[in-house]
Parts: structure tokens; sequence; C-alpha cells
């Protein structure tokens, strides 16, 4: 908080333990804008797909390309824990689940959801390839 | 406004050591923070080695021990020493909590003591409240009523009273708001979980009549809705109690009148 006072602002980033649910809010905002960033490329590919059968062959090479495969695992993980997050701020919406247990229960079953989504996507997608 | 950093003036340097446990068979290390506003200098973090077997179980029996018998400029605010005061609150172990209600042996390892965080610092351990307080003030924490008193109390059901309960008991410490990051970057205009479990503790209130107005109070982008569910509030609360369920009835109540 600003103070024209003089006085020295007391530590807080620097010193606090982050509960679960903290490090899991902070991280719904990384992956929302990781997903922000992630859309370029879905835009880049479907540009390029109307452009030309060259410019779609270069997109294709690049999201093939094991950096390509990187980005494209990380940005279906962030996609699959922001839906999954996403829904749990419905249930907060409505009010429920805002006991300390439930909320680590909510904590448990994002994380768990957003993990078997991605590697069930990965092994269809990798499956049709 | 999102500042990670500290600002220069409270960067936290490292103070001195003093042992005042020779001898001890259960020494325990104490890291307190200090800043005087009289010499001029930054923050810093002075250490303690105590013998644990000098004063009682919890955290504000060890402060007090070493301002009573170590070092006298040590500062922290203490009332009540039951949790029911709210003075003695502070980040102990890297949460906000009572250092009355918080006992040594929960702590593993050196004990970590700084004032609220995110907050002007008077001296050591002594947060400027003076921006909370007034943030209270301005969601009128009093009955409100338009109808003409009545010549007894006025009666509440039961079921009335009972949808207190969880509100009343709030203690006004602050654990709760400065524990809150969305509190440490917008504080200035956002109310944080404890003004607006008061503010709360109004609406629901069957004898208040302006419910309205408390309402349209806090409609407002950063006043209620800077509350982005981290529970951070909850989790600090040193009496159990669930700010961040308030504000989420708030929310909801918001909803429900349109």
């Amino acid at each position: 908080m600003a103070n024209g006072s003089g006085r020295p602002l007391s530590p807080h980033l620097q010193v606090y333990k982050l509960p679960r649910t903290a490090l899991l809010s902070i991280t719904h905002r990384i992956t929302g804008v990781g997903l922000a960033v992630g859309t370029l490329l879905l835009t880049w590919w479907l540009v390029a797909a109307a452009t030309s059968p060259a410019a779609y062959e270069r997109a294709q090479h690049f999201i093939g390309s094991f950096f390509g495969l990187l980005l494209m695992f990380g940005w279906s993980l962030a996609l699959y824990y922001h839906l999954c997050n996403g829904i749990r701020h419905l249930v907060w919406d409505a009010g429920k689940s805002f006991e300390l247990s439930e909320a680590e229960r909510g904590n448990q079953i994002v994380i768990g959801a957003a993990a078997v989504l991605t590697v069930l996507t990965w092994i269809i997608g990798l499956a049709v390839w | 406004m999102v500042e990670f950093n500290l600002p220069a003036n409270s960067k936290v340097g490292v103070g001195k050591t003093i042992n005042a446990a020779t001898g001890a068979k259960r020494a325990k290390t104490f890291k307190i923070y200090r800043w005087s506003p009289d010499d001029g200098q930054n923050p810093r973090v002075d250490t303690y080695v105590v013998d644990l077997d000098k004063f009682g179980p919890m955290i504000l029996d060890a402060i007090i021990y070493i301002k009573n018998n170590i070092d006298s400029t040590l500062t922290f605010r203490r009332s009540c020493r039951e949790g029911i005061c709210g003075s003695c609150a502070m980040n102990i172990d890297g949460t906000n909590t009572l250092a009355c209600l918080k006992a040594i042996e929960e702590v593993k390892g050196d004990v970590k003591i700084y004032p609220l965080p995110h907050m002007p610092v008077v001296k050591d351990l002594v947060p400027d409240l003076k921006h909370i307080y007034a943030q209270l003030a301005s969601i009128k924490p009093w009955l409100q009523s338009q109808s003409p008193a009545p010549s007894r109390e006025r009666l509440q059901s039961p079921e009335d009273r009972a949808k207190l309960d969880g509100l009343y008991e709030c203690i006004l410490c602050f654990c709760c708001s400065t524990s809150c990051p969305s509190y440490w970057w917008n504080g200035d205009r956002y109310l944080g979980p404890s003004i607006l479990l008061q503010a709360y503790r109004w609406i629901v209130d069957s004898r208040d009549e302006m419910t309205g107005e408390r309402l349209d109070n806090l409609e407002d982008p950063f006043r209620l809705y800077r509350c982005h569910t981290i529970m951070n509030c909850t989790k600090a609360c040193p009496k159990g109690l669930n700010p961040a369920k308030a504000i989420a009835e708030i929310k909801k109540l918001m909803v429900q009148r349109r």
C-alpha cells in the first residue's frame, strides 16, 4: 500500500507460505495468459492452411517438431487445467465448497482431472497421428 | 498495483544475534523483524536464541520473554493473550495468525516472525492499521434502521440469529486481509476479506434495514470483486471463520437482486 509516511512496507510474497489454493489460483491466471499466447499458434496454423500448401506444410512441420510438440503439450495441459479450475470457480460462485477440507479436495480433483485429460488427449492424439 | 519486490527503504537486512540460551536443554531460535523509525535504517531481522524452559508454550510467551529479559526495545501489540482481542496478529512461520494462539512447538526449525504482510510498519511488529480501520468505517458496521425504534429490543428469530454465526466472532485482527494477495496489490480500493465479512455480517442481520444501500456500496469492480477466491483468508483466520464464503454470499446476493 502506498504511504507517504516514510514507513517501510512489511514483507509479503517474500515471507508468506502460500497455501495450495493460492498456488492453484496463480496457476489459473498463468495458464490463462498461456492460452492467449497459444491461440496465436492456432491462428498461425489456420492462416497457413488458408494461404498455401507450402505455408501449411511449414506450420505442420514446426508443430510436429520436438519444440512444437512441447508447446502443444503445454498448451493442452494449460487448456485442461484452466477448464477444470474454471468449472471449480462456477461451483464457488454458487457458494459451495468453501470449507478448507472441500477446497483441498477441489485442489486434488482439478490437478488430477487436468493431468488425466491431458494424458488421454495425447494418447489418442499420438495413436491417430 | 502488483509490485512483487519491496521498495528500497523496506528491504530487510540481517541484524544482531543474541544468544540467551547458554546451557539450555531446549534452545529455540527466534528470527524477528525489526524496524525503528528513529535510526534512519532499513528493517532487519534480529536473532534471539532462548531457553524454552523459561516461559510458556505460546509464541506470545516467547516474545514477551524476549522483551522483558533480553531486548526491551522489541515492540509488538498484545493484550488479552487468549485470542479474543486480536492485538497480537502477526506473520509467524509464513502464515498470519495470533501469537497467543500459536504454539511454539507447531513451528519446525527457527521461528520467523514478521509484521502482518504488505502493511506500513510503525515499529517492529506493529503495522499501521489506519487505512483498514477507515475501510471498516466505510461499510458502516452498525445496525441501521428506518422504522421507528420499538419500545423494547428489536427481536430476531433463532433462525435469523443463526445466520450471524461464523460472522459475529470476528475480532478484527486482520490476519485474513493481510494474507490476501488481492489485498496486497489493490488494498487501496479493495476492501479485503475482513471488511467484507463485516459487511456481510450486517447485510444478513434481519434487524438491519439498509441491505440495499449496503449492497449498493459494495457494487464496485474493486471494493468487492477483487476477490478471486484465493482462500488465503480462510486458511489464515485464527478464529476458524470463513471470509471467502462470506464474500461469495455477497456476490450471490448481487446476482439475486438483479
